[in-house]
């Protein structure tokens, strides 16, 4: 059974205007909404407070139980239905700055017992998070955002550009540039607070991008647009739902950073493959095919995936819906950016010394580092068509040669293949 | 290629048996011989599985810097009294500082001197001459001295609360130190938290003070007492009544001698109280305060409020002694078991509490488990119709990739949260990717024309480094948030990463055995995909 044809052709990198016109759409709703809102909704994880779920014997709704807890000074907490209506559970959130938290479940569940007697049934669950946790907790995330995005950043410029030296020095500019800017807000605020932590984050992905233009890491570019482009949007739907940014988001997004990545990497690794086989091809032309090809990949894995993160978000309950829903939207904005907008991303940008072993036609310079590109001058022009149509005009010979050719150039790169086969 | 087949075969069956043996405590009941020889602990489940308590506490260390310094400024006063040193004043003001002040220059030599011999952690600071010639010393802790304090603070909190807890009888608790002077206590299935957390919580600073008599009111106190409070059983059940005493401020005696405490019920009045013991130090102790106060009244300080307040009827030599305080069982119980283990050296302040109830844990297993199985069915099921054999080759190896990470968890006595069944879940889903990879270039192959056997060779070939590079980066992922990440967000963190491993082995080797085994024995002229 086959979903996607072997021979399909769509034109990704012709319309990728309107791919990117609707990816800036999605990015400024999603930070009107984070304006509109006074930032995320952080639940207690972040803010510090209490959480308590009740479960009664009998139908109330919100406000009785606001009213209940009103002689605690609790009556601004937000109360929620939560589960099925059945099972008469709610959910209290209070982060007041200065509530006591000591003795603070015992006393909410006694106000909860003296207002609804044999109504009340049991307290499911209770948190407590002091500000001290809460400070811990906020910057353990930011450390993990930081270190995520660092180390991918490293990994995809050593990866795809073969610059591992270069991919070092943007390391240390990053760390450079978060501990100044750790530095400057600790000074004015003392410790990272929730704005600040969104500062430090913006600072990293700004010096990320930066240095990724500067110096012409084309491939790492593009997959950090993709990245940022998946987060930001998955934030804003949150934002748009109203939904509460604790912990499980956090690590919600760190495994989307992973995921879409993930993705990116297959359709680079092909478009690298495609480069290699030579033809005297517009670089539209080998993004556009390589694409096409992984197409059929990209839609079955996303498809497995979302069929999962479904079934746990009907079947989970609780902490575990709001993390399916993180992670849904994760992938499904990280299958579109994939496809649409991380490879087109790559033509945006001026070529530089290509490493990757492209050299436009017309300029016919020598090329530097990998395997030379002689292969791809003599062997005839591939049509326009599907792969294997191309691939069965080259005579077997040929392929042995270049793979020779790229066996040699090869040890320059620092990651080799397994054994002798390439891929 | 034969024997490197079943090379490869016992290899994939000898990983596939460990991790069945890893797995088999928690699905199966296990027979008579099986704990000698084999692992039989079951699936270690995480706090919001099973319910219980998970408690921060902070030790207020300064606190116990403090307590320190007025020790000694308290020990420096006797001391120079003894030694029959003049001086005007002992005291301490500041939070880290002993001001003496003497009169004469021959007295501040023998301070310096008892200084030097009797307070290493101590040393001058400074020293002033005023108009009339005396002499102020200032006296600060050293650093050192200070972090040592804080440091032993910490660990005898912890060691205490050990002892607590141990003594509540909670199955399988947890008690770990943290940065910052903090403690994390797990209290898996506790039944009374409430209780749980005044056990713990308890300083338990036992003092005996002395009764001022009848004649003091609160109007005209000495400086030297203090006024404090003694709650007693009303008339009506469940009242208490608040009843003012006034005390001497200082000590005669405290807890620290306690060597057993034990619950027993006074048979006149049908109610529990507490007996403790002293050790010899302590019994002598006692047997002088109420030889030398006979018929006056004992008042029993725990935490600054007072127990009770007895009159020594006569001298008690057998050093035992009683703590009545119309306690239920449960809080003579608890007081028995915080005297056995000890005063706090500094109060505990509780940063952040968890309490998971029973009902919510058993609640959160079920819906992890159906979703899992409903997310298993349906992968399994659309991989099936889209890639045939094939696609039941990968359900097979997703099937191994699940006993190989219940296996794993098992093995490596990790714990499975609630978050850690959604990253089995998620692995479900991603696991399908590198299999994808693979019968995607296959079926490649095969359109080029290559026969079976040599479509499969090169499929794989290919697409083995893609896999090996894309899974990578969520490794990476995974691994910043196990190392950042807390209990819950652990637990996910070690599902996908152990997940992502085996999901590479199953996918590459375990299913590219069975192609070869099929392509060996069947030869089929076209590949089922």
């Amino acid at each position: 059974m086959e979903i996607i044809k072997p021979g399909i052709n769509i034109d990704f990198v012709g319309n990728r205007k309107w791919a990117f016109l609707l990816s800036g759409l999605l990015v400024v709703v999603t930070i009107l909404s984070l304006v509109m809102h006074g930032g995320p909704n952080y639940g207690i994880d972040f803010a510090g407070g209490i959480e308590v779920r009740v479960r009664f014997n009998a139908p109330t709704d919100p406000g009785a139980v606001k009213q209940a807890l009103k002689s605690l000074g609790m009556a601004n907490s937000v109360v929620q239905e939560i589960g099925k209506a059945s099972d008469n559970e709610f959910r209290i959130m209070n982060e007041r700055e200065g509530l006591q938290l000591e003795g603070l479940p015992e006393k909410v569940t006694a106000a909860l017992k003296k207002a609804y007697g044999d109504k009340f049934g049991e307290v499911r669950y209770v948190r407590t998070v002091g500000p001290k946790v809460g400070r811990d907790l906020r910057e353990k995330a930011l450390m993990a955002i930081l270190f995520v995005i660092l180390l991918i950043a490293v990994y995809i410029s050593g990866r795809f550009e073969a610059k591992w030296f270069l991919a070092a020095v943007m390391a240390a500019i990053l760390v450079g540039a978060v501990l100044l800017v750790q530095t400057i807000l600790a000074t004015g605020r003392g410790g990272a607070t929730g704005t600040g932590m969104v500062y430090l984050i913006v600072t990293a992905l700004v010096v990320t991008v930066g240095a990724c233009w500067f110096f012409r890491l084309r491939y790492a570019m593009g997959a950090i647009v993709a990245l940022l482009h998946d987060v930001v949007i998955t934030v804003g739907v949150f934002s748009l739902l109203d939904k509460q940014f604790t912990l499980a988001t956090v690590a919600a997004l760190l495994t989307i950073i992973g995921y879409s990545l993930n993705d990116t990497i297959i359709v680079y690794d092909r478009i690298r493959e495609n480069l290699k086989k030579g033809g005297r091809k517009e670089m539209g032309q080998v993004i556009n095919e390589a694409v096409n090809q992984t197409l059929s990949r990209t839609i079955l894995t996303s498809g497995t995936t979302l069929l999962v993160l479904v079934c746990l978000w009907l079947f989970g309950g609780g902490v575990i819906q709001d993390f399916a829903l993180a992670l849904l939207v994760g992938v499904v904005v990280g299958t579109y950016s994939s496809i649409f907008v991380a490879s087109p991303v790559i033509l945006s940008m001026p070529a530089g010394g290509g490493v990757m072993g492209w050299v436009s036609p017309s300029k016919a310079k020598p090329a530097t580092k990998a395997a030379p590109a002689k292969a791809k001058t003599t062997a005839p022009p591939a049509k326009k068509k599907s792969p294997a149509a191309a691939a069965k005009q080259r005579p077997v010979k040929a392929a042995a040669a270049s793979r020779a050719k790229k066996r040699t150039g090869k040890k320059k790169k620092k990651k080799g293949g397994k054994g002798k086969k390439r891929r | 290629m034969n024997k490197n087949l079943t090379y490869k075969a016992v290899l994939v069956l000898g990983v596939i048996v460990f991790a069945l043996i890893y797995v088999a405590p928690t699905l199966i009941d296990l027979p008579r011989w099986w704990p000698n020889i084999l692992p039989k602990d079951k699936l270690h489940l995480g706090l919001d599985l099973r319910g219980g308590m998970n408690l921060v506490l902070e030790v207020q260390v300064d606190k116990a810097v403090e307590s320190a310094l007025e020790r000694t400024r308290q020990d420096i006063r006797r001391k120079l009294d003894r030694e029959k040193v003049t001086f005007t004043k002992v005291e301490s003001d500041e939070k880290s500082t002993i001001t003496i002040v003497v009169p004469s220059k021959s007295n501040q030599a023998k301070v310096e001197d008892i200084l030097a011999s009797n307070y290493p952690g101590f040393k001058l600071q400074s020293v002033k001459t005023d108009a009339d010639g005396n002499i102020t010393m200032t006296v600060v802790m050293k650093p050192e001295e200070a972090a040592r304090i804080r440091e032993q603070a910490h660990k005898q909190a912890l060691e205490t609360i050990r002892n607590r807890v141990d003594q509540f009888g909670v199955a399988e608790p947890e008690i770990v130190p943290l940065d910052d002077w903090r403690i994390q206590v797990q209290l898996p299935g506790v039944k009374d938290p409430t209780r749980a957390k005044e056990l713990i919580g308890k300083t338990a600073q036992l003092e005996f003070k002395l009764v001022a008599p009848p004649s003091v009111t609160k109007a005209n106190m000495a400086p030297d007492m203090e006024l404090r409070y003694m709650y007693t059983r009303g008339s009506q059940p469940g009242q208490r009544i608040k009843e003012p005493i006034i005390l001497y401020k200082r000590a005669v005696m405290t807890g620290e001698t306690i060597t057993d405490a034990r619950v027993q019920i006074d048979s006149q009045f049908n109610e529990p109280y507490v007996s403790c013991s002293f050790d010899a130090r302590g019994a002598d102790l006692f047997a002088k305060i109420t030889t030398e106060n006979v018929k006056e009244r004992l008042a029993i300080v725990m935490d600054g409020k007072v127990q009770s307040a007895p009159v020594i009827q006569e001298p008690i030599t057998g050093g035992e002694c009683r703590i009545t305080g119309s306690f239920t069982m449960d809080e003579a119980r608890d007081l028995a078991v915080v005297l056995r283990s000890g005063a706090l050296p500094a109060p505990v302040k509780i940063l952040s509490e968890e309490n998971v109830g029973p009902s919510l844990g058993q609640d959160s297993i079920n819906q992890g488990i159906t979703s899992m199985i409903v997310g298993l069915a349906l992968v399994v099921l659309a991989i099936l119709v889209y890639y045939r054999f094939a696609g039941l080759v990968a359900n097979l190896a997703l099937f191994l990739n699940m006993i190989l990470m219940l296996g794993a968890l098992a093995a490596f006595q990790a714990t499975l949260t609630l978050p850690g069944i959604a990253g089995i879940i998620l692995t479900i889903g991603m696991a399908v990717d590198a299999n994808v990879l693979i019968f995607e270039r296959i079926r490649e192959e095969v359109r080029l024309g290559k026969t079976p056997a040599a479509a499969v060779e090169a499929g794989y070939g290919k697409a083995t480094l893609t896999i090996l590079d894309a899974n990578v980066t969520t490794l990476i992922a995974a691994l910043v948030l196990y190392q950042f990440g807390t209990g819950p967000v652990r637990g996910f963190a070690v599902t996908l990463s152990i997940g992502i491993v085996s999901s590479l082995f199953t996918a590459i080797t375990f299913t590219r055995l069975i192609f070869d085994y099929v392509l060996l024995r069947f030869r089929p002229s076209k590949l089922s995909i």
